[in-house]
This record gives C-alpha cells, sequence and structure tokens, in this order.
C-alpha cells in the first residue's frame, strides 16, 4: 500500500487539518486526543468529505486532487470504512449486511475474497441468519469487518472500532484484526486514542494534534511502557 | 344510508387517496433535499412549501383557480396541450386536496429522513453503493414507517379539505361533492339530519386515519 497525502488541508471547527504524509505500512495508526482531527482525516480519505486543498494518491489512483477538481466518490474508491459503533444497517440481518458490499456479478470462484472464507475467519457462521440488534459490542464490530473486508478494499479505515469494548473483549477482538491483516493482504489505517491498541495492532504511527501531524514513528519511538496508562507517549 | 351518501363516502376516499399518492414522489423528494442537502435558497423553498399550512385555504383555493382556469397560466397551457379542463372538475378536487396536504407530507417526510443516521448511509457508500442504491436499500426502508405515518396524515388532511376545494371545484353533486362541501351545502339547506350522518362518516374516517399514523410513528423504524 502506498498512500500519498500530499498538503491536504481542510478547515474544521476551530483549527485547519493539514497533513502531508506518505504511508506504506500495514497497518498505520493515527494517534491523537479527541478533536485532533483523526476521523476528519479519515472521512476525507474515504471520500465522505471534499478537502478544498490538497492531493491524495493510493496505489496511482489519483483519489482527490483539488487543484486539478478531481474527487473519486466514495462508492469508487474501493476503501472500506468501519467506525466506533460499526454503523450495521439494522433493517437488514448479518448475511445481508454482510453481503452489502461484496460484487455480486461473476462466479464465487472467481472473486478474491468470498463469503464462505470471511465468515470462517471472522468465527461468523453461527450468527449469519440473527438480527444486528441482538448482536454484542464483539459480534457487532466482527460483522462490521466483515462486511468491509467483503467489499474487497484496497485499504480499510478503522475509526476506533475497539472504543466500545471492554478490555477483555478488546483482546478477543484484536486478533481478528491481525487475521484480516494477514489473511487478506489488506492494509490499514487504525485511528485510536489508546496507546495500547495502538502499541500492538500498528507498524508506524502519526501523532497528530490540532489538524498537524506532529511526530511520526514507529510505536516504540512514540510509546513508553509506563505502569499507569501502560504506554505512554514520550517526551518530544 | 341512502347510495348518495356512499357515492360521496367513496369519492372523498378516493380523491383523497389518489392526492396523496400524487404528492408522494416530490414530498418525499423535497423532505429529502430539506433534511440532507444545504443548498441557496433553502429557507425560502421551506417557506413556500409550508404557505398553505397557515394561509386561509381559500385564499390557496384563489390561487389554484386563477391558475388552473382557462385563462390561467397552467390552465390554459394544459387545454391546449392536452385538451383537459381542471376547474370545476374532480381533477380540481384532487389537485386542491393534494396542494393543501403537500406541506403535511413535506414535513413529516423531512423529519423521518432526519433520523435515519447519515453514518449508515456514508458507510453505505464506501461499500461500493452509489446515492440511488443508498436511498433504496438504506434511507428508504430506515425512513419507511415514518414516511407512511406522513402519507396517512396527508391523506387524513385531504379528507377533510374544504376551503381550497369550493374555491377551484365548487360542489357539483355526483362530480365535485366531498364529504366537507356536501355537509356545508346541506346545513345551508336546512338537512342537518342528513348532514350529521356525514359528519359521523367523515369523523370515523378522519380517526381511522390519525389512529393509523400514531400507530406507525408509535413503533419504532428497526
Amino acid at each position: 500500500m502506498n498512500l500519498e497525502i500530499s498538503q491536504l488541508k481542510l478547515s474544521l471547527l476551530s483549527f485547519t487539518l493539514e497533513v502531508d504524509r506518505r504511508l506504506d505500512a500495514r497497518i498505520t495508526g493515527i494517534f491523537g486526543a479527541s478533536g485532533s482531527g483523526k476521523t476528519s482525516l479519515l472521512e476525507v480519505i474515504a471520500g465522505l468529505r471534499r478537502p478544498p486543498g490538497g492531493r491524495i494518491v493510493l496505489d496511482g489512483t489519483v483519489l482527490s486532487d483539488a487543484s486539478q477538481r478531481v474527487f473519486l466518490p466514495a462508492e469508487r474508491r474501493q476503501i472500506g470504512y468501519v467506525p466506533q459503533d460499526g454503523a450495521l444497517f439494522p433493517h437488514l440481518n448479518v448475511r445481508q449486511n454482510l453481503c452489502y458490499g461484496h460484487p455480486r456479478a461473476g462466479p464465487e470462484q472467481r472473486r478474491e475474497i468470498t463469503y464462505k472464507h470471511v465468515v470462517e475467519v471472522l468465527n461468523l457462521t453461527a450468527l449469519t441468519e440473527r438480527r444486528v440488534d441482538s448482536l454484542s459490542g464483539g459480534e457487532r464490530q466482527r460483522v462490521a469487518f466483515g462486511r468491509a473486508v467483503l467489499a474487497s478494499p484496497r485499504l480499510l479505515l478503522l475509526d476506533e472500532p475497539l472504543a466500545g469494548l471492554d478490555m477483555e473483549l478488546k483482546e478477543r477482538v484484536i486478533p481478528y484484526l491481525f487475521t484480516i491483516r494477514d489473511e487478506f493482504s489488506i492494509p490499514m489505517l487504525y485511528v485510536g486514542h489508546d496507546p495500547g491498541e495502538i502499541v500492538t495492532l500498528c507498524d508506524d504511527v502519526l501523532l497528530l494534534d490540532r489538524g498537524r501531524c506532529v511526530r511520526r514513528g514507529s510505536p516504540g519511538d512514540l510509546f513508553a511502557v509506563s505502569e499507569a496508562p501502560r504506554y505512554a507517549l514520550k517526551p518530544f | 344510508m341512502s347510495f348518495e351518501v356512499w357515492q360521496v363516502a367513496w369519492f372523498t376516499t378516493w380523491v383523497a387517496a389518489t392526492g396523496t399518492l400524487l404528492i408522494l414522489p416530490p414530498g418525499i423528494a423535497l423532505g429529502w433535499l430539506l433534511a440532507r442537502k444545504v443548498w441557496p435558497g433553502k429557507t425560502i423553498v421551506e417557506t413556500l412549501v409550508a404557505l398553505p399550512l397557515v394561509m386561509p385555504p381559500v385564499a390557496t383555493g384563489l390561487v389554484l383557480l386563477k391558475l388552473l382556469g382557462r385563462r390561467g397560466l397552467l390552465g390554459r397551457w394544459l387545454e391546449a396541450l392536452f385538451g383537459v379542463d381542471i376547474v370545476f372538475t374532480w381533477r380540481a378536487v384532487v389537485i386542491a386536496t393534494a396542494v393543501m396536504s403537500f406541506p403535511l407530507l413535506v414535513r413529516t417526510a423531512r423529519l423521518a429522513l432526519e433520523s435515519v443516521n447519515p453514518r449508515l448511509e456514508q458507510v453505505a457508500r464506501t461499500l461500493g453503493a452509489g446515492p440511488w442504491r443508498v436511498f433504496w436499500t438504506i434511507t428508504l426502508p430506515l425512513a419507511a414507517r415514518g414516511l407512511m405515518a406522513g402519507a396517512v396524515l396527508a391523506f387524513a388532511r385531504a379528507l377533510g379539505e374544504f376551503g381550497a376545494t369550493i374555491m377551484v371545484a365548487g360542489f357539483i353533486p355526483g362530480r365535485t361533492a366531498t364529504l366537507s362541501l356536501s355537509i356545508y351545502h346541506l346545513v345551508q339547506l336546512s338537512r342537518d339530519d342528513e348532514a350529521w350522518g356525514l359528519l359521523v362518516l367523515s369523523a370515523a374516517l378522519a380517526f381511522g386515519a390519525l389512529w393509523l399514523s400514531e400507530v406507525l410513528l408509535r413503533k419504532k423504524t428497526p
């Protein structure tokens, strides 16, 4: 994966989001306090917000280029997006949710990522006919991951997907993210404000503060192990 | 009850249903535009649409009469193009009830569409669904109950329409006579007993429609 974000500018309520980075890790963490522009950055990459300035290129495909007035709509970007609550469609059951973005044309074996494989890998077999309001928090997130993966994305954006889960549940869900990364080779941008999650999951981390990328490095460069919280930002 | 009474009740119900069906697509479309989009002139359109709610119905009727009459802006055009007469026909009754119900439908449609979490629509788009597919498969099913309640409310409003209808369609027994027009006519002729019969009938119809609307609104959309 090669995501180039050049001179991106987007005015938010109290500051301007400004990012100029090239990202190529398997899982890149975007870390920062609440309201630092993390979600807005994901929305811009997903095509849910049109930035007035800057250029975003994913593996050679121009997603947006303000100077050329290019803006690829979200539905044509092949970028998966999993928000904090999973945003499962409440009127569809688990199977219908999973299949929503699954390409329908062509025989099953021609598709790179199959329904059967995803359901097996994410341990969803017993859930497929369930209503989404009957699922637990961890199950909801697994279905949301599965639904995003089945759309065969080139990049998966995860916006604090574990925020609503308790510690025990988080530890049970995290291995599924590694599975998605390894089994389906899908790179991810992982937004979070829990250093523990970032250190566990990410190979590369951007630290956002009021819309600016103030530091970048490996989790080891940015975080030091401490007592409570278990990880803390290293001093600048 | 006499055949005439049932005929009037049937005509009123039919006219109200037709008027509601007629305004359903534009009402939902406008409700969606008001709920989801920011555009210049939005407040003006919103106010214009709400006007029939607060203006005297007779005044709205007068505007319609001037527009749809043979010499009117629209009426002239409709007659030349399709040879269709509007005023003082059943078509005028349908249009009058539709226009008077439109603001109610747009308001409830807007509320119903606003209640759909935009995050769900955004996620659907990242799953490859274009705007139309998102609307038909996510927005519409999730807003369906509210939209149906709005349609029933518009239908109930149409059932009782009087002021605009009398202006643009007049009272022509067997052609434009609705329940409310007939009640007024009967009272004018001092045939109060018959008017009471129609009143009971129209109250029953309105009660049924409002009850259905309440039931739909109370049940939560999944």
